[in-house]
């Protein structure tokens, strides 16, 4: 029997998009929304649209209260101590920026930034570009044949010059959990700051905060089935005061003349100008539904997906896994065929996958590739998707062998 | 204007096609009857950038016409510069800069490799061959 997801009819963009003939297989770039988050978006623009934060009227009033009620929602979402430990950013790519600059600072020239060789480029080039303005030097842990970032090599490599460890939570190319419960505590030892990139982590399983016990933490609204062109960027507190401000202008600011002027403290001080008010208030929305799935049979069907998937790619004939995926994707070459030819007739029979690069050229660099196609899963996907995929795979496979 | 007679042939072949699949096979087809390119003439300067593919492009003036010579590590892709090639080879530069290449793969049933969230490249060559046409015009 078919795998049924109890939360397909949720999703108009699957629908919409099944009924089109098109097998959404991309989740990991982008996620569809749930009814809930669509009403969110139009509930706020259709009901009157008001800038936060500036004005007392009650559109500014209303629109405030449900943008700043997200900030809680997020805040209990990722078990964090406190509501001021939630900054809105534009997104994952944006968060990581902002901490490139803000910490900027703190490091001087010979210190180390510790990335992995699996980084999305989201969370390498700030870090490599900072270590470029300021004379640091740029250490890449490696990974172990399954695509786990290898603890032995981190030991030696995280150090008393670490000032700072950046690492994904789950690689949108390999699709493992990384060890961060060990790498962050290399990084304690060393009084090492930590930022964890859970764009795709975020995603598959329930954030906690207090329980990971990193000082930063990075996740974007459309991966999360909330609306894009807003992020979440959770600071410890303490960690939170280290930063330095970095964009400027409105509302951010407690006091200024012309030549000087005062910042506020996190979160406000690191919100400058108009924040994204629709999509922060639908990404309420999108907490709130996701809140009230049970996630640990969301976390069952996934699984049983994930393995079906891995089934399926492991009986046809020639197939190279990138790594030994764990959940959520699936990544692989296929002897003697081109991932160009594989892309074109996978698009032509309506199988919306990603072919490429996937954002971490080093990585697929490394494995010697220059590029893999990736199968990605959200919780709205069923066994019909992967029949789909697979007979369009086998299909494929035919025409180009 | 008269269409080249690759072309001409082209354009039979494939608005015959009922299907995706047979335009694949025919596509496979084509890319296999492209001229191969040397190993000298598959290097940096005559690469194609923005594909993730490999593809080399050589522009020659033969009198005042010109000739492309292209290939590619991608068998479908080899088969979108067959008939690429089929369409501008032996026209003049004037002819050149005013045939609709969008038009071309549209009526071979091919248009949608050429929408611009395609990493497949062939946006690329277009580019790269009004630049060689440019430059050595």
């Amino acid at each position: 029997m078919s795998l049924i997801s109890p939360w397909r009819a949720d999703f108009p963009g699957i629908l919409a998009l099944a009924a089109e003939g098109q097998t959404y297989l991309d989740s990991a770039a982008t996620a569809q929304k749930p009814q809930a988050v669509l009403d969110a978006l139009l509930g706020y623009l259709a009901g009157g649209a008001a800038n936060v934060h500036r004005a007392q009227h009650l559109p500014g009033e209303r629109a405030t209260r449900a943008f700043e009620a997200t900030r809680d929602k997020a805040a209990t979402w990722l078990n964090a101590a406190s509501r001021e430990e939630i900054l809105f950013t534009r997104g994952s790519t944006e968060a990581l920026n902002l901490l490139a600059y803000s910490l900027e600072h703190l490091l001087q020239p010979g210190d180390e930034i510790v990335i992995s060789a699996l980084e999305h480029h989201a969370n390498l080039l700030p870090w490599q570009q900072l270590a470029l303005r300021r004379g640091l030097k740029l250490v890449v842990l490696p990974l172990d044949a399954a695509g786990s970032i290898d603890l032995a090599h981190a030991a030696q490599l995280i150090g008393p010059r670490t000032r700072l460890l950046a690492l994904s939570q789950l690689s949108n190319v390999l699709g493992r959990w990384q060890p961060l419960r060990e790498l962050l505590a290399m990084a304690r030892t060393h009084g090492a700051l930590s930022v964890v990139d859970g764009a795709q982590g975020a995603v598959h399983g329930r954030p906690d905060m207090q329980a990971l016990g990193c000082d930063f933490y990075v996740c974007s609204g459309h991966k999360l089935y909330g609306p894009d062109g807003v992020g979440l960027l959770y600071g410890r507190n303490q960690a939170l005061a280290q930063l330095r401000h970095w964009q400027f202008g409105g509302e951010m600011v407690l006091d200024a003349d012309y030549q000087s002027a005062r910042f506020r403290p996190a979160p406000l001080g690191f919100e400058a100008g108009t924040p994204p008010v629709s999509a922060v208030i639908a990404l309420g929305a999108a907490l709130d539904w996701l809140s009230a799935q049970n996630q640990a049979a969301v976390t069952q069907h996934e699984a049983t997906l994930h393995a079906e998937l891995l089934a399926g790619l492991a009986a046809r004939q020639g197939v190279r896994l990138l790594g030994q995926p764990q959940l959520a994707l699936a990544s692989f070459t296929i002897d003697g065929i081109h991932n160009a030819d594989l892309a074109h007739l996978l698009t032509e029979q309506g199988i919306a996958v990603r072919a490429g690069h996937h954002c971490a050229m080093p990585l697929l660099k490394s494995l010697g590739l220059s590029g893999a196609i990736r199968v990605s899963l959200g919780l709205y996907n069923d066994g019909e998707d992967l029949t789909h995929f697979f007979d369009a795979l086998d299909q494929a496979l035919e025409l180009l062998r | 204007m008269k269409l080249p007679a690759a072309a001409e042939q082209a354009l039979e072949a494939f608005t015959a096609c009922p299907g995706w699949e047979q335009r694949a096979r025919l596509l496979l087809q084509w890319g296999q009857q492209l001229p191969t390119l040397s190993e000298a003439e598959c290097c940096e300067a005559n690469r194609v950038h923005g594909c993730e593919s490999q593809v080399w492009l050589l522009a020659e003036r033969q009198g005042e016409s010109w000739k492309f010579r292209a290939n590619s590590d991608a068998r479908l892709l080899r088969g979108l510069l067959a008939v690429l090639l089929a369409r501008v080879n032996g026209l003049k530069a004037s002819e050149l800069t005013s045939v609709d290449l969008h038009d071309w793969f549209s009526q071979l049933g091919l248009a949608r490799q050429l929408t611009p969230s395609r990493s497949n490249g062939l946006q690329a060559v277009l580019q790269r061959m009004r630049q060689l046409i440019q430059t050595e015009g």
